[in-house]
């Protein structure tokens, strides 16, 4: 493989920025053209639904570099340009402005974009959440209303209701699934977060999905749930899950079954790379995933860069994620979906402590902590490792 | 090398503990980063620049003594 000179990331985000970082840090000399569809300067996601909606952090803390920091990549930056068609065998990338971009190194890292309900976002009232712009606007929305409706538990969902009752609103958190967060958790877990919220004066209202948004003279007043029920509201958060950005990709050669398909070492295509939430990849030892977490997008926008500069290894992380809700601080490793057997290691309800590993075919492979900061960074060990679930339980017992 | 952590905005994910355990620690509660040395010894600091590097809160800064 020869080395590029000419290297094109798409997207700005923590992914795209980390691999444009690792570029330099490998030694890339050549000519670096960042590209983002937002015209903020790259910043940090996972405050917006915490610390920006509570209003504890001012706009500017999210930023992810200091001015003088992006200016020693000695990249060109095109903010506020989308990509909007990428031609891989004459390797050259279109931008909405008109711009044709050749490479002979792309790092695809455009992220997600969150899916939407089919009718009812042209409503006043109604939201989403995924950039800075729509935190700060989701925040003065907070402080004007009374009563919020958020569609799906999620990661994201989960913790704008735990915030929205600090506020002092009153919430309704809707779901189909049986609880929230049951298929990032599985039963037990997402049983625990059910009643955490419903401890804290959340509505859960699990198993019924929403049939439509309800309003007058053009402002959301709730919604109709398909068990026959109404939930009224003068806010509506839209957190239902997100798709790949990979419109524009469509007609490239690349595969797109659920993001941009790469091999092990986040190559997708000769030249090509792609790293963050729109990536999946064989792991190695967890099977084919994408992972839409923050810890991801540094590791694996390292990885890629490695792989486009001819240092290509199998990109086999421990998966990391947190969420923070009300004084709960869970945080997990590895695979921890309800496909998974658990096992729980410590069960102090009353005092929201919590830990559990994941095992698959007899090996751990995901843990979960609710409060256990240090118990989390161990149980790591045993999913790196793989150890033997009993062999685990064991040592946790003594440990 | 001057090390500090920025605690309001450490999620104690402790991912700097597990590259640079003599450097860092995690408050037993909550698990809050704890700096145990300001002025790491050389032979660290590559560790503790992958630690600042890779922090999902951004919350280690790293200044030239």
């Amino acid at each position: 493989m020869t080395t590029p000179s000419r290297i094109v990331v798409v997207g700005a985000s923590a992914a795209g920025l980390t691999a444009a970082e690792a570029l330099r840090h490998n030694g890339f000399t050549g000519t670096l053209t960042i590209v983002g569809a937002e015209s903020r300067p790259p910043y940090d996601r996972p405050p917006l639904s915490k610390q920006i909606l509570r209003g504890t952090w001012r706009p500017d803390r999210v930023t992810l570099r200091r001015p003088d920091a992006l200016t020693a990549l000695g990249a060109d930056w095109l903010l506020g340009v989308a990509a909007v068609a990428l031609d891989t065998d004459a390797r050259e990338l279109a931008l909405a402005d008109g711009t044709v971009l050749p490479y002979d190194g792309l790092v695809i890292a455009a992220g997600v974009t969150p899916r939407r309900l089919p009718t009812g976002h042209e409503l006043g009232g109604v939201h989403l959440l995924r950039t800075l712009d729509d935190a700060l606007t989701l925040r003065d929305g907070l402080l004007a209303a009374t009563s919020v409706a958020i569609v799906g538990a999620g990661f994201l969902g989960s913790e704008v209701a735990a915030v929205a009752r600090e506020l002092g609103l009153d919430v309704t958190l809707i779901d189909p699934l049986p609880n929230p967060l049951i298929r990032q958790f599985g039963d037990h877990v997402a049983q625990l977060c059910a009643e955490l919220h419903t401890q804290h004066g959340v509505q859960v209202r699990s198993g019924t999905a929403v049939t439509r948004l309800t309003s007058r003279d053009g402002r959301v007043t709730g919604l109709d749930l398909d068990d026959g029920g109404h939930v009224t509201a003068d806010l509506v958060l839209v957190a239902i899950g997100s798709t790949p950005a990979v419109g524009w990709l469509t007609g490239s050669g690349l595969n797109l079954a659920d993001g941009v398909r790469c091999d092990q070492t986040c190559l997708a295509a000769p030249g090509v790379v792609a790293a963050g939430d729109l990536a999946s990849w064989p792991h190695p030892h967890l099977g084919r995933m994408r992972v839409e977490h923050r810890m991801n997008a540094t590791d694996q926008g390292t990885a890629a860069a490695r792989t486009l500069l001819g240092a290509a290894t199998p990109f086999a992380p421990v998966p990391y994620f947190w969420t923070d809700q009300y004084d709960v601080k869970i945080q997990a490793y590895g695979r921890t979906g309800g496909d998974a057997e658990l096992h729980i290691i410590t069960d102090d309800t009353a005092a929201h402590r919590f830990a559990a590993l994941y095992s698959t075919d007899g090996r751990v492979t995901g843990a979960v902590t609710w409060n256990l900061p240090r118990q989390a960074r161990a149980l790591r060990h045993h999913v790196a490792q793989r150890t033997p679930w009993r062999q685990a339980l064991r040592h946790a017992a003594t440990t | 090398m001057k090390v500090t952590v920025d605690q309001d905005a450490c999620t104690g994910s402790g991912q700097c503990v597990l590259i640079a355990p003599e450097v860092f620690d995690q408050r037993d509660t909550d698990g809050i980063v704890v700096l145990l040395s300001d002025s790491p010894d050389p032979l660290r600091h590559e560790d503790v620049r992958e630690a600042a590097r890779i922090c999902p809160a951004l919350a280690i800064t790293l200044t030239q003594s």
